[in-house]
């Protein structure tokens, strides 16, 4: 039997639990924290609080029937997921969908990813300490969801996608309570501009802080906001469009700071960017059918297939090998959360604590993500 | 500079904390009667019977199919029509909602419109065995002309 | 017109009519014990409800709206459920240390109370070194967390402890200097004399800019020193989980709570006593009519009203701004505030003597 370790070592270093139980972990997130005074040593993530084998579950179901599932990964982002699933069905059905189909998928992801940053810079100044943030981020969030319920008939997970292209039409009111939400967003944007942006204790808690250099982002395959933040073009919708992406205006966003307020910056010009997206698209929603016709029962050809989307967080990529059956043989989610918290501890290192929790606001964890 | 950012956050709460008619709060319980949802507002499965106490449920079991977590289960029976043919019709349509997921599928499965989400989304029970559901009514058939 | 000082005055004639004088001051002692008592009890639950009544409103929400009109009785019926619960204690912790620092705690906030001036000649404790009797107790309030911290057996528990004993007894030194600052216009430590001394106007208003550089500086050393954000490392919710009271629980975490609010009224009555003139009303030269109208307010409404002011500014800060970091908080103390300080305070005796203040 191993005797127990003393608490605090020779050398004055001692090991803390962050987590499961952590109000700044945003889930069952473990870290163990070793720490020498408030200076961060090593974090060491532990996972598998949350795991629920969605990636076999998903091989147990049918092809319309996985994708539900991939709503509960990373939750803020459920369309995206829903929308990967969908794709790589379709690319193994060789399933061109309909224009209002695609329009009308753009749009319910640049909302979501709008809700999904509105959650995380509420969530990040919780984190740093400042709780009003959380109730601004919300109360736009909340006209989002509304969209969302009127529309797909669900809050958070919508499972608005289906093979083929999507479940029901837009609600008549959809086109409405967008140039609504647009229109009060323009006002409430400048408002996070002047809680958190310019404000002289956030700069401070997060310039030069959570340094992660653009090799270390690319060896540690980090995507989405975190990359960007690091000077690393990687929007997957640039890069790689889909849906339609190719047909509209938009920049990639991109910071050369590698800390946490590029990352900062870069999220919160992101959701400009969406704004910019949606404006572009929510008047010309072409008239068509929103379902190409499908199968009821869906057979992949054999084969390997592979997709991905920008998701909120970074790249989702949906790795599916079928044999020829109307299950999945196997399906792999390669989920952004799971490679960008890998930088964490590099990122981490010689910080106070303080920090630690800033960092990790700036990564947008997931951990149902992270998990799977 | 610094300081002119601080102030310039109080300001914003400060807007707040005079402005009350921002406020956001609903005050859910007493705001019962007059919450508002969107038709497609997803609550839970029922089967809407019509005022003979006939339903549209022809026993085919696609949504039992569709479902991805075994979350319905349709105990069928053979029936005798009123012309003397035989026939499959439904005995119990369960409908297990601790399981449910609310994804939709059933309803877009059901080729009959049999089955529907309604809006009570108020689910909480104090025994489990509560949560197990018969959608159809005792006694009921099937709408005529539903094949 | 009505006043404290008649009260009280009367009081101590009739009991001094009555009985000897050890007989009197036991029994004035003891009502003066109740009053303080009740007045923590009162305090307590008074601004637990109007911080979160600020708090819900500046956050576009409603606030505790359930218990009571308008939820006024929230704050009561939380101390009974608070009494309710089990004081749960951990395993390998330091029992006598665990149980006594919430009662140091609360004991210094206590003390604290004796020499403000609620009103005209309504103290309790009219010493004549006032000030620095503030400034020495209240020092004394990071020993109870330094206890609760040591004694929990809890990393978190120490960290927070630690963290707050470093805030404390570096922002101790410009909370006291600014204090000086009001010593050296007035002349004196009694709180009573530094209220009198502001009869012609308040000192924000008379002591020129250093008046105001040593009330703003005494702002912020006063908010680090009660561990409120943006300087609630002790605590760092997200950080700490709870910082130095994470284990406590039901009544001995309520003591924290209790006097982490008092502290605050305290704070707020000691920055409105030496700044903003304590129950002094609101004199402008030779305004006689104005001044007249003013007097005829109680000078407990004053006195009320001008603490309250402070404390609604420290919830303002509380929930609008971000924590900074612990070494931001040192590094603001001895990098800036402390030579800020001192530098006021050689101007102060400049003023002083140059005879330039009103």
């Amino acid at each position: 039997m191993e005797l127990e370790q003393p608490a605090i070592s020779d050398t004055g270093d001692f090991t803390i639990n962050m987590g499961p139980q952590h109000p700044s972990t945003h889930g069952v997130l473990h870290l163990k924290v070793t720490l020498n005074g408030e200076t961060i040593k090593n974090v060491e993530p532990h996972l598998g609080y949350i795991h629920r084998s969605i990636e076999k579950m998903s091989e147990a179901s049918t092809y319309r029937n996985f994708i539900y599932l991939t709503s509960r990964m990373d939750y803020l982002s459920a369309h995206m997921n829903n929308q990967a699933c969908a794709m790589v069905v379709e690319k193994g059905l060789q399933l061109e969908i309909p224009p209002r189909a695609k329009v009308i998928r753009m749009l319910m992801s640049e909302l979501t990813r709008l809700a999904s940053h509105q959650l995380w810079w509420g969530a990040l100044g919780l984190d740093l300490g400042a709780i009003t943030p959380y109730f601004l981020g919300f109360r736009d969030r909340e006209e989002i969801l509304d969209i969302f319920e009127e529309t797909c008939g669900a809050r958070l997970t919508m499972n608005y996608n289906v093979p083929g292209g999507l479940m029901y039409d837009i609600h008549p009111n959809f086109v409405g309570k967008v140039k609504t939400f647009l229109k009060n967003f323009e006002d409430h944007l400048p408002e996070y501009k002047q809680l958190l942006t310019g404000n002289i204790i956030f700069e401070e808690r997060t310039k030069g802080v959570g340094i992660l250099t653009p090799e270390d982002a690319l060896s540690f395959g980090c995507t989405g906001a975190v990359a960007r933040g690091s000077g690393i073009s990687c929007d997957v919708r640039k890069w790689n469009p889909y849906d339609g992406y190719e047909t509209v205006q938009f920049e990639e966003p991109m910071e050369t700071g590698c800390d946490c307020y590029s990352r900062y910056v870069v999220r919160i010009r992101e959701m400009e960017e969406s704004v910019k997206i949606i404006e572009q698209l929510i008047d010309n929603i072409p008239e068509g059918e929103f379902q190409a016709k499908t199968k009821v029962v869906l057979k992949v050809p054999k084969g390997e297939y592979y997709t991905r989307v920008e998701t909120a967080r970074g790249e989702l990529g949906v790795y599916l090998v079928s044999d020829g059956s109307s299950n999945p043989y196997r399906i792999k989610y390669r989920s952004p959360g799971f490679s960008n918290l890998a930088a964490l501890n590099t990122m981490a290192k010689g910080n106070k604590i303080g920090d630690l929790v800033a960092i990790m606001a700036t990564l947008d964890l997931v951990i149902p993500d992270i998990d799977r | 500079m610094a300081i002119k950012s601080l102030v310039s956050g109080m300001r914003l709460t400060g807007y707040y904390f005079t402005h009350h008619k921002e406020i956001l709060t609903q005050e859910y319980p007493d705001n019962r009667e007059t919450l508002t949802f969107g038709e497609r507002f997803r609550g839970e499965v029922v089967m809407p019977h019509d005022e003979n106490n006939e339903h549209r449920c022809t026993g085919c079991t696609a949504c039992e199919i569709a479902c991805p977590n075994g979350t319905i289960k349709i105990l069928t029976k053979m029936e005798v029509g009123e012309d003397g043919k035989k026939k499959k019709a439904i005995e119990k349509f369960v409908y297990h909602l601790g399981m449910c997921t609310f994804c939709n599928l059933c309803i877009v499965a059901c080729p009959t419109d049999a089955i529907k989400m309604s809006h009570d989304f108020e689910h909480s029970v104090f025994d489990r065995k509560q949560l197990t559901k018969v959608l159809n009514k005792p006694d009921s058939k099937i709408v005529k002309g539903v094949e | 017109m009505f006043s404290f000082y008649d009260i009280s005055n009367s009081i101590h004639q009739w009991l001094s009519s009555q009985m000897g004088s050890t007989a009197v001051m036991l029994i004035e002692m003891a009502i003066v014990g109740v009053l303080a008592i009740s007045l923590f009890a009162f305090l307590g639950l008074l601004l637990v409800y109007m911080e979160r009544k600020v708090a819900a409103f500046m956050q576009l929400r409603l606030g505790p709206n359930r218990v009571g009109w308008k939820g006024t009785l929230q704050t009561l019926a939380d101390t009974i459920k608070l009494l309710f619960k089990e004081g749960f204690s951990p395993d390998a912790s330091d029992k006598f240390l665990f149980n006594f620092a919430p009662i140091l705690v609360i004991v210094v906030a206590m003390l604290l109370l004796a020499p403000i001036p609620f009103a005209k000649g309504f103290q309790i404790y009219d010493i004549n070194i006032g000030v620095f009797y503030i400034s020495a107790v209240s020092s004394i309030g990071v020993i109870g967390i330094l206890m609760a911290g040591w004694s929990s057996n809890n990393k978190y528990s120490l960290l927070g402890a630690m963290r707050s004993g470093a805030q404390i007894v570096s922002y101790e030194l410009s909370a006291g200097l600014s204090l000086v600052v009001i010593v050296a216009f007035s002349g004196s430590m009694s709180l009573t004399q530094i209220v009198q001394s502001q009869a012609d106007g308040w000192w924000i208003f008379k002591g020129h800019i250093p008046a105001m550089i040593a009330f703003v500086i005494f702002i912020i050393a006063g908010t680090a020193e009660l561990n409120r954000a943006p300087f609630d490392f002790a605590e760092a919710e997200s950080e700490l989980t709870a910082g130095f009271h994470t284990e406590y629980t039901g009544m001995r975490f309520a003591m924290f709570f209790l006097a982490e609010y008092i502290n605050m009224f305290i704070m707020a009555a000691v920055g409105a006593t030496l700044f903003l003139g304590g129950w002094m009303p609101l004199h402008f030269g030779n305004l006689s009519g104005f001044n007249h109208i003013m007097d005829f307010i109680p000078h407990i409404v004053w006195f009320m009203g001008k603490t309250f002011f402070l404390i609604f500014v420290l919830m303002w800060f509380r929930w609008t701004f971000p924590r900074l970091r612990i070494d931001q908080l040192l590094t603001l103390e001895w990098k800036y505030l402390m030579p800020i300080s001192l530098f006021n305070l050689l101007l102060v005796a400049l003023v002083v003597i140059k005879g330039w203040h009103f």
